[in-house]
């Protein structure tokens, strides 16, 4: 057993049994971070911060929602809404902070992407960040159940219906998914218990891997400079901070994390008072209702590019396109044969391919949303070709990329 | 200068594709019609000044309102209760006492003349087929028929309430409350459910709810939907153009063009607010401040950040 001392003061009592001193040096003021980065590098904990606004706000939302199809919609639309001091609040701010942080994550995917963040002993940040996707996919869907409105009720049904897997028909598949033909109570209280605790417990699970990931090839940089990190390290520590190319994650980088969270916040919470109907689609606000198909079912903006790419073929070739969607991002360590881990701009004709994929996705998220007439419906069709057509063209233009 | 064009190229996209995914999207996706100012541009105007006491011996008479409505304000109390006037009718004719502010004059008068053709529902009611509007047309008391329309017009605005004293609530329960639920203010459509003590009491209320919407639900051909939170649904826009002209978006459907001023428009959307989007005024208030205290910290952290980052650059 180690040796205890008489503590001389809280911190030492805490340090001799918990190490805190040690954990901070090593978490915080000695993690060492590139000096050379900018703002995109502040996303990860943009997104952190993010996590937290769900997870408290979810929290209070819990305390008076009812997962019952009969009380569901009037819990939350009701006594959230209207009756309890501040539900309202809370529901936005969830609502509003479950779209946004699409919007992050696909920003802070497109920066690994765009500074090659993704290799050269960086796979496991790309894959578990990949993992933190489809856990956050998979939050999102089952939230969005929960106040039992029309988009609810009919997203759920199509959503589940994939499973079928086409010509396969395993109905059987869909009615164990669903507990039930059709998405009745069984189907609620099961996405209830996902969303609000088991895909949660995961995400925080995966977010401890994220980090856990990036601490021994550390962060990339603007330049995707190879730093020495001790050399660096010791000289910033002897003093020199100017011509250190690195700087500490507590309070250098911190303080410019909070500089962008700061800003970050102003923009959230403009659109959770002001501008929030982006986030809680009007067609939810009616209850749902099996016998009423809407007029137009879609899913929430960030499913718009994979809902695309399985909309525009027949229904096997569809849930093929659609399933190579769902995984090819995991691979693109792999499918990326270049060694170079630098900016896409020197990178040959990995730059076009960069934009062109960004471009192309947004397009895709556009055809998407409006009704599948022409010209949207060949837009759309040629849109999901082209992605697949770039996913296919990575390796080989990627291989024979100049070194940068 | 780096990060800045960074943010811009971030900013831009996004921009484009809130736009693609919102303005665009909706754009193809509804149709858009942009409110009329409630003239009723279809319905010829009303030809002559009216006279409120002549107007009050024919609502009371030869016009036959008081037959079917009640008047509370001239002390006409209802001939039926809702549920037998539904069973009759289809629907509880409603009250009479502020129709002249709630209604636009012009329709109240082409109202008077031919029921089906002022609520644009003639492709219900075809009299050639048979098909009766449950509200007679009045075809004159013997005199100038356009004179004696103009006369009950006036006699219903004169004993309107006015103004600010006409409430959205009101408002509602006139131009909508026979046929739209609410039950977010327990509104039912033979009107407010009471607190009952006993269990018994209430059933037989609830009872008397669902006897009324099944003859509303077989007269409409469908039960009118509760609105409780039709203005998140449906936004004020969409409900105030829709109820302005029904057909416009819904060809054939059974909701009559209700003829609603635009004053009374308005307070309708109001109370819908009211119901379904309560804590607006609250969350525009809080909304403010809590801008306020962000952009403050945000201060703090650009200052922090300069702080820290003197001695690294
Ligand atoms: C035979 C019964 C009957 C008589 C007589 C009658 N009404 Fe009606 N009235 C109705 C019914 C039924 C409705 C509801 C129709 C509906 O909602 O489809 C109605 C609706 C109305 C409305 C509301 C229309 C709207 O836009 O929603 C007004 C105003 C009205 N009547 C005024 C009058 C006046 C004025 C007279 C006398 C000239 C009159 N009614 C005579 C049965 C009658
Ligand atoms: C005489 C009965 C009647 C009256 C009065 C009436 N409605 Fe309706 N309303 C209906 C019916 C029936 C429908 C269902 C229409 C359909 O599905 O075709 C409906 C549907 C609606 C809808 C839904 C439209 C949609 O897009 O689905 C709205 C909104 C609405 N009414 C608002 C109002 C408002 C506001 C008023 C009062 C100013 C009003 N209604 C008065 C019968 C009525
Ligand atoms: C929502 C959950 C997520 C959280 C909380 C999160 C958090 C973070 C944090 C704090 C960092 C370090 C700082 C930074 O570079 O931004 C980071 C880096 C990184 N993340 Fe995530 N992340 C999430 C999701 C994702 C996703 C979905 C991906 C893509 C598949 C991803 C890929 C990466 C990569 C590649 C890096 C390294 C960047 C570099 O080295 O420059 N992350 N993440």
């Amino acid at each position: 057993m180690a040796h205890f001392t008489k503590a001389t003061s809280l911190h030492d009592w805490l340090n001799q049994r918990l190490a805190v001193d040690t954990l901070r040096r090593v978490l915080a003021t000695e993690y060492w971070i590139p000096k050379n980065i900018n703002f995109l590098w502040a996303m990860g904990m943009v997104l952190a911060i993010t996590f937290a606004l769900l997870l408290v706000s979810g929290i209070f939302l819990l305390m008076y929602y009812q997962p019952n199809v009969d009380l569901a919609f009037d819990s939350v639309n009701y006594t959230i809404m209207q009756e309890v001091g501040y539900g309202w609040l809370w529901r936005h701010v969830h609502g509003v902070a479950a779209s946004v942080v699409f919007l992050i994550i696909y920003i802070h995917m497109f920066t690994g992407i765009y500074y090659g963040s993704y290799k050269k002993g960086r796979e496991m940040i790309w894959i578990s960040g990949m993992l933190l996707f489809v856990a956050f996919s998979a939050e999102a869907f089952s939230g969005y159940m929960l106040p039992w409105g029309q988009m609810s009720y009919w997203a759920g049904m199509v959503i589940t219906n994939l499973f079928a897997g086409g010509s396969l028909h395993a109905d059987g598949l869909v009615e164990w998914i669903r507990g039930d033909y059709v998405p009745a109570q069984a189907f609620l209280n099961r996405f209830f218990m996902l969303h609000v605790l088991l895909i949660p417990l995961a995400i925080i699970g995966l977010i401890g891997l994220h980090f856990g990931a990036l601490r021994i090839p550390h962060v990339n940089n603007q330049d995707g400079e190879e730093i020495d990190f001790e050399a660096e390290a010791a000289k910033y520590k002897a003093g020199d901070k100017r011509s250190s190319k690195v700087i500490a994650f507590v309070n250098d980088f911190m303080s410019k994390d909070m500089m962008v969270v700061g800003i970050y916040l102003i923009f959230f919470f403009y659109l959770v008072f002001f501008h929030y109907d982006f986030a809680m689609d009007p067609v939810n606000f009616d209850p749902a209702n099996g016998l009423k198909t809407p007029t137009h079912i879609y899913p929430e903006w960030y499913f718009l590019w994979s809902y695309e790419i399985l909309r525009p073929f027949s229904t096997n070739v569809g849930l093929i396109a659609f399933a190579f969607a769902q995984v090819i991002f995991f691979l693109l360590p792999f499918l990326d044969r270049s060694p170079n881990a630098v900016p896409a701009s020197r990178r040959g004709l990995f730059k076009y391919w960069f934009w062109a994929m960004l471009i192309d996705m947004i397009i895709l998220t556009a055809m998407g949303k409006v009704p599948p007439v022409e010209p949207f419906g060949t837009i759309g069709f040629y849109a999901a070709l082209t992605f697949i057509g770039l996913w296919i063209a990575l390796p080989f233009i990627t291989m024979f990329e100049k070194k940068a | 200068m780096k990060e800045l064009f960074i943010l811009v190229v971030v900013t831009v996209f996004t921009l484009v594709t809130y736009y693609l995914v919102e303005p665009f999207a909706h754009s193809q996706m509804h149709k858009h019609y942009e409110s009329e100012g409630f003239a009723y541009a279809d319905l010829p105007a009303l030809t002559k000044k009216g006279d409120a006491t002549r107007g009050k011996d024919l609502v009371m008479g030869a016009g036959a309102c008081t037959g079917c409505h009640g008047i509370k304000v001239a002390g006409m109390p209802a001939p039926m209760d809702a549920v037998t006037a539904a069973a009759s009718y289809g629907v509880n004719p409603p009250d009479l006492s502020n129709a002249g502010s709630v209604y636009d004059a012009k329709f109240l008068g082409n109202l008077i003349k031919n029921p089906a053709h002022a609520l644009m529902v003639e492709h219900k009611f075809d009299p050639a087929k048979g098909q009766m509007h449950p509200m007679p047309q009045f075809y004159g008391a013997g005199g100038d028929m356009d004179q004696e329309v103009a006369d009950m017009v006036a006699y219903l605005q004169s004993i309107a309430v006015k103004g600010e004293e006409l409430t959205p609530k009101m408002t509602f329960e006139l131009a909508c409350g026979r046929c739209h639920a609410m039950h977010y203010e327990k509104w039912t459509q033979i009107g407010e459910k009471p607190a009952f003590k006993k269990k018994q009491d209430e059933l037989a209320f609830d009872t008397q709810v669902l006897d009324y919407q099944d003859s509303l639900a077989k007269y409409m051909g469908t039960l009118p939907p509760d609105l409780s939170m039709y203005i998140r649904s449906r936004g004020a826009h969409y409900i105030e153009t829709f109820v302005e002209n029904p057909q416009n978006y819904l060809k054939g459907t059974a909701m009559p063009r209700v003829g609603v001023n635009a004053e009374a428009a308005e307070k309708v959307i109001e109370h819908l607010e009211d119901v379904g989007d309560s804590k607006r005024h609250e969350r525009e208030e809080v909304g403010k401040n809590v801008m306020i205290y962000i952009i403050i910290f945000a201060i703090f952290a650009l200052l922090w950040k300069k702080e820290v980052w003197k001695d690294l650059h």
